[in-house]
């Protein structure tokens, strides 16, 4: 069974720990995770190789992750790669916005383990 | 124009009574969550002028403008890191890092509580400040909410100043 590959964007760093540590808490049987501090740098590692699921920010500086996932979708190799926004946004106009160009959910910061789960299981499944 | 800020002119928004309570809710329940750690609620004198070496600050920008900020000193802050990471130690540079998602967390939850904010007010990037010498000077008329809270056994502040 293929370890799915994950990258998470987000320009904190204890974010980007806490994001991990929660898939693993979460049951999820992860192979490599690859981490990225903003949108440029995530683009970069997409360029670099294929990912089976991004867990990203919105609001980054640098490149927040509306343009990420703007930019994401004219790369060839990333197109069909699933999209989860994680944000402290209450703003519903964004998060539709980042339903709008491709995001396949959104998670709401603070979250719980098994939020993640939820959200994140039923795309992991696709790839297995 | 961005249509949070274009709603600033139209439909600017007053605090009122609920709000307090809804500070207080919002920050026990990211820390709660996040630090896994119940927050209580402190009155008297302690909780009105908030101190401490380590601020952590969110400006909020539409329809309400304003920074949101959490306050405490240093031990608090690496207490708080440490257990968002589940480590007993931790690197002196995640402190700031950890202070500031906690703060911009604690404005999300708080904005996303109140209907008329949740689409029409904008987060910046957070801001860290180190050190204790300095005060907070509103540059203009406005509210203040102050929030004060204890973790484990000290004190934390989290407040909205409001620009008028």
């Amino acid at each position: 069974m293929k370890r799915p590959r994950v990258l998470i964007v987000d320009d904190s760093s204890v974010m980007r720990k806490i994001v991990e540590r929660s898939l693993r808490q979460a049951g999820l049987d992860l192979g490599d995770v690859v981490q990225a501090g903003n949108g440029i740098e995530a683009l970069a590692a997409v360029r670099e190789g294929v990912f089976d699921l991004i867990l990203s920010d919105i609001n980054m500086p640098a490149m927040d992750g509306l343009e990420f996932l703007r930019q994401l979708g004219t790369i060839e190799a990333a197109k069909g790669t699933p999209v989860v926004m994680v944000t402290t946004e209450g703003s519903e106009s964004r998060v539709v916005e980042a339903l709008s160009i491709g995001a396949k959910g959104y998670i709401r910061k603070p979250f719980t383990p098994d939020q993640i789960k939820e959200r994140v299981s039923p795309l992991l499944e696709v790839v297995r | 124009m961005n249509p949070a800020l274009d709603s600033k002119i139209q439909n600017p928004v007053r605090p009122d009574s609920t709000w307090p309570s809804l500070l207080d809710c919002s920050a026990k329940e990211v820390f709660q969550i996040m630090v896994q750690t119940d927050l209580t609620t402190i009155s008297g004198p302690i909780a009105e002028v908030a101190v401490g070496d380590t601020t952590a600050m969110v400006g909020l920008a539409g329809a309400l403008c304003g920074v949101l900020y959490i306050r405490c000193n240093s031990h608090t802050a690496e207490s708080i890191t440490g257990r968002m990471l589940g480590t007993g130690t931790v690197n002196p540079s995640e402190v700031a890092d950890a202070i500031a998602e906690i703060c911009n967390m604690v404005a999300g939850n708080f904005k996303g509580k109140i209907t008329r904010l949740a689409d029409h007010c904008m987060l910046s990037v957070p801001t860290v400040i180190r050190g204790e010498d300095y005060e907070m000077v509103a540059i203009a008329d406005g509210d203040r909410i102050t929030c004060c809270l204890g973790y484990d056994r000290s004190p934390l502040w989290v407040c909205l100043a409001i620009h008028s």
